[in-house]
């Protein structure tokens, strides 16, 4: 990305090189899922840590939830607040801009990633122009939109250097690594990696550093608060946007959002347009949900909320700047735009059997898990969406995260704002076919196999006769089991055996039953009604 | 009751036992049990591969075949009561699919008509206990069983506890608890194929927990989970057979006289 | 005139962008769905808790919380209260506190140390706070449940960076502040004022999940509870 620092281990000069970290989109992956969960399942180090991290968050996230007997109640409340919102963006969004004006904050709109990553750029470099003193440094607190937008990297091409001061975020980013789960990216590292990291890559760190995490911590407080109180501008997210009083709130643990929010002058907050509610007293719904989704606590440690500039108290000039980037793409798609109403809690990646298995590197998006697969189709563009974009060309990585999911349901059941995540894989799968189809790109085996399969299904006479076929299939197994067969079965056949098929099948056997006395009828003795 | 049997494509073709195990069952409790013979499969394969509009034919042909069956005598049909199926996902695609795609297509009025078959459709424990009201079907079966909730039963039907009721009620089985019995097998229809690497993963932790139980037997409501999990139990030579519900609570032996 | 632009900054993007985003925002729902029911939103959940403001079950289930968010809690009376603090002080060896301008100074009456006031017309500078051994405050509200305590930078709490940068921040919580639930709460919390919902020292669990408390933010909270 552009920092090549060096080490002074041996005396020579170290070169960061991540693989993992190359050139490539923010929701776009090199790999299809696949391919990508592959290699992750074989990272025995991740799948410990994941297993043990989703575990330990599902059992506090359990427990939290199971102390509220109105939590039905307020997801009832939180779904049908963001259908509202999804439904008066527009009144709601000059609600909120009117609101921030009017508290003397700047309101700005970013059509796309690099739209956005330009405003920020131009009110930086604006703050360096009018105080005579380039800013070549900024702190940011954790924002899934900047991660988005790839704005670290835009900043960096300015010379501006965007400090993350979340630790997690600050590990990946010292590490010149990527994230890999939304609340805890750092999950896929162990304290001895983070201790290496720090010591290799932090700067006037004690070298005497061991891995507790206690000592890691401190380490790295000691080494933002430097940074925290001399900053000039701050960069940060937003959980929610109030429309009815311009207010906005972020939701953090650390302390390094109250630091970001309150120590610099200057203060821009980036947010996606979906992230609104209505009014105030909404609040109450989504600071019940999120909290006990995302970190299974009652509270989160801190909660910010500001409206605008306060004379004497924190920044003195703040920017809002709403992001679009493919959310009209997704609001387009009347079933795919209920993916807006996410909150950003991970509950779903932390319950989902995939997302424990391969992390959040496979999903190629800043958006991984369950809500990753239906979200980042939707905003990167897939295949036979109506919104935006014709995606990245043939064998787009993009178009195989609605099948990353074995239909289980588990998210949908932890989702506090009871996203049907299932079914919207199910219509991004439709869609993606849908798209291949109007192409001409299906992958012809599976197209063939599809369409002969339906054939056969639509029709009683020909799947009776495609049944007959199977009793070959006896000849194949041995012991009762078959154990190889060839592509595509050849991937069942890798891991499971599939049994010989039985000598009758039902309906052969029905057909011989006697019948019952006075019921001579022909429909209830199995026979075929047509062909 | 006469009660028609949605024998699904899988077990029809593969697991006829399941089927056939239903049928006996319900006969043994007094009721008359009819096969609409020209029924084929609920079509929820292509539904979840991404082939809706390949599926939709499909869909069409199983409301004619039970709606057909649902109908009156007097009027061509064979008058069932109600629809049973001893498969979880399939009927959770009845349920929750089949007015979806009608919908999608623009066909209005089969989607009406998929949603009066899906309202007299059930997954066989909700057949049990919900509309014939039993819990101990007078089975016996003497033997170590662990039972998996199958995801479609548990959270898309939300079968809650009636199978473990159900399985309480046998005489002399030994019923242990599958631990994290909650979590997915891996199946996913297409999805062990397409993500085989990641199917595998999962059935790995699975087959771990059934291991665990020392069952002899591990019983579900679904062919296809039990056809995923026991193929992996088969090719590592595991021991424990898979048993679909039906069959358990037709009771030992009741396959004696097929 | 907004501040920034008054400074100098740049003002907002042109206009294309907004207009260009709200009209694909008015043609996607357009388009899409004819009438979308934004509808009622059902408000089953509770409004309220079983107890109300200010009640001893309120004051115990609030201590309890904040103790297991492990702050240190102290519960006094009226009377009690600078002799509580001058105490609490005492066990922090503290010598100089920040405090907002409008705290109430009997608070710190029994304590010798050195009470800096915060005030608007001299603010202090960063590096001073910094020197600080910590800040005594007030609350605005105090949510049970959630053992959340809340500021809204008002006289008797001050601007935010005075319980920011300190490592201790004592809190004196009156029981009349305290509610149950959280929307009780945000009914008391005036969205106009800049507000800090606290509910317990920052942590985090970045590493192995292992919970590792005070990253950033006061490492140490107390809080007196009176009444």
């Amino acid at each position: 990305m552009g920092r090549e620092p060096v080490s002074t281990d041996l005396g020579m000069p170290r070169r960061r090189v991540n693989p993992e970290a190359s050139e490539r989109g923010t929701l776009r992956g090199d790999l299809g899922f696949p391919q990508a969960a592959r290699v992750a399942l074989a990272n025995g180090q991740l799948r410990r840590n994941l297993g043990h991290a989703t575990a330990t968050i599902r059992a506090k996230r359990a427990a939290v939830v199971a102390e509220l007997d109105d939590w039905e109640a307020l997801r009832d409340a939180g779904s049908a607040l963001k259908a509202d919102v999804m439904s008066r963006l527009p009144e709601l969004l000059e609600q909120l801009e009117a609101n921030v004006t009017a508290r003397g904050g700047v309101v700005h709109w970013a059509r796309d990633a690099d739209e956005a990553n330009a405003v920020i750029t131009s009110i930086i470099q604006g703050v360096g122009a009018r105080d005579g003193r380039p800013v070549d440094q900024v702190v940011k607190v954790k924002s899934m939109a900047t991660q988005e937008t790839g704005l670290n990297e835009a900043l960096a091409a300015q010379g501006i250097a965007a400090v993350e001061t979340d630790l997690a975020e600050l590990i990946v980013q010292l590490a010149d690594d990527k994230p890999s789960h939304i609340l805890v990216p750092a999950i896929h590292r162990n304290r001895a990696e983070i201790r290496q990291i720090f010591l290799e890559h932090m700067a006037g760190v004690d070298p005497g550093l061991t891995d507790e995490p206690r000592v890691l911590a401190m380490a790295a407080r000691a080494h933002l608060r430097r940074t925290f109180l001399s900053a000039r501008v701050a960069i940060s997210g937003a959980n929610f946007g109030v429309a009815e009083t311009g207010t906005l709130a972020v939701v953090e643990s650390e302390g390094n959002g109250r630091m970001c929010l309150t120590l610099p002058d200057t203060l821009i907050t980036l947010m996606g347009i979906e992230k609104l509610v209505p009014t105030w007293r909404d609040l109450e719904v989504f600071l019940q949900l999120l909290p006990r989704s995302s970190t299974g606590e009652r509270m989160n440690p801190y909660t910010s909320l500001w409206t605008g500039v306060t004379p004497g108290d924190g920044p003195q000039e703040f920017h809002l700047v709403l992001l679009d980037n493919g959310r009209t793409a997704a609001l387009a798609d009347q079933v795919g735009r209920s993916a807006l109403h996410c909150i950003r809690c991970s509950a779903c990646l932390n319950v989902c059997p995939v997302y424990e298995r391969v992390g959040g590197h496979a999903y190629g998006s800043v958006y991984p898990g369950p809500i990753g697969a239906v979200l980042t189709p939707q905003l990167a563009g897939m295949h036979g969406h109506p919104g935006v974009g014709p995606g990245a060309g043939p064998g787009d990585p993009v178009d195989t995260l609605p099948y990353a999911s074995s239909l289980c349901g588990a998210c949908f059941d932890a989702c506090p704002v009871k996203i049907d995540i299932p079914s919207l894989l199910v219509h991004l799968r439709a869609q993606h076919v849908d798209g291949e189809r109007a192409r001409h790109r299906l992958p012809t085996a599976e197209r063939a196999a599809m369409a002969a399969a339906a054939w056969v299904m639509a029709t009683p006479g020909r799947f009776a006769t495609a049944e007959k076929g199977l009793a070959a299939g006896r000849l194949v197994g041995r012991g009762g089991r078959i154990s190889s067969l060839p592509p595509p079965l050849s991937a069942w056949t890798s891991a499971r055996d599939l049994p010989v098929p039985p000598r009758e099948t039902f309906r052969q056997w029905w057909s011989r039953r006697p019948s019952p006395a006075g019921t001579p009828s022909p429909f209830v003795r199995g026979a075929p009604s047509d062909e | 009751m006469r009660i028609a049997v949605f024998a699904t494509c899988l077990a029809d073709a593969l697991f006829p036992r399941a089927a056939q195990a239903t049928v006996l069952l319900l006969e043994r409790l007094g009721h008359e049990v009819v096969f609409p013979a020209d029924q084929t499969c609920c079509g929820q394969m292509h539904v979840n591969t991404g082939y809706q509009r390949e599926a939709l034919p499909v869909v069409g042909h199983h409301v004619d075949v039970f709606e057909r069956a649902l109908a009156p005598v007097a009027d061509g049909g064979l008058g069932a009561d109600v629809i049973v199926a001893p498969s979880g996902s399939c009927v959770g695609s009845v349920r929750h699919q089949h007015a979806m795609v009608a919908s999608s297509a623009g066909d209005e009025p089969l989607a009406g008509r998929a949603a009066q078959v899906a309202a007299k459709t059930y997954e066989l424990s909700e057949l049990l206990v919900d509309v014939l009201g039993v819990t101990d079907v007078g089975a016996s079966y003497p033997h170590r069983v662990t039972y998996h909730p199958t995801c479609h039963s548990l959270r898309l039907l939300r079968v809650g506890d009636k199978p473990l009721r159900l399985l309480r009620s046998v005489a002399g089985i030994d019923l242990v608890e599958l631990p994290g019995a909650d979590q997915c097998c891996g199946f996913g229809g297409t999805f062990a194929l397409k993500n085989a690497d990641t199917s595998t993963a999962m059935l790995a932790d699975k087959m771990r927990a059934v291991q665990a139980t020392s069952a002899e037997v591990l019983t579900a409501g679904d062919s296809s989970c039990l056809m995923h999990i026991g193929g992996g139990l088969s090719r590592l030579r595991v021991g424990t057979r898979t048993v679909h519900l039906a069959e358990i609570l037709a009771g030992e032996g009741w396959d004696a006289n097929l | 005139m907004t501040s920034s632009s008054r400074r100098g900054a740049p003002g907002p993007t042109g206009n294309g962008a907004k207009d260009e985003i709200l009209r694909r925002i008015r043609r996607a729902t357009t388009e899409a769905d004819a009438g979308t029911p934004g509808g009622a939103v059902p408000r089953g959940y509770h409004l309220q808790g079983e107890h109300s403001p200010g009640s001893p079950e309120l004051i115990e289930l609030l201590r309890d919380r904040l103790l297991d968010y492990r702050a240190a809690v102290h519960r006094c009376s009226p009377e009690e209260v600078p002799a509580t603090v001058a105490s609490a002080l005492a066990d922090r060896q503290a010598r100089r506190v920040v405090v907002p301008a409008g705290l109430d100074p009997a608070w710190l009456a029994g304590w010798p140390g050195d009470a800096v006031p915060d005030r608007p017309a001299a603010p202090l500078t960063v590096t001073d706070l910094d020197g600080m051994d910590g800040v005594v405050t007030g609350c605005a509200v105090a949510i049970a449940d959630t053992g959340t305590l809340v500021l809204d930078a008002s006289a008797d709490q001050g601007r935010r960076v005075i319980t920011l940068v300190p490592d201790y921040h004592l809190v004196v919580v009156r029981a009349e502040q305290v509610v149950q639930s959280v929307p009780e709460g945000l009914a008391r919390m005036d969205p106009d004022r800049p507000l800090t919902m606290i509910s317990g020292p920052s942590a985090t669990s970045d590493i192995e999940l292992n919970r590792v408390e005070g990253v950033h933010g006061p490492r140490t909270l107390v809080v007196v509870l009176v009444g």
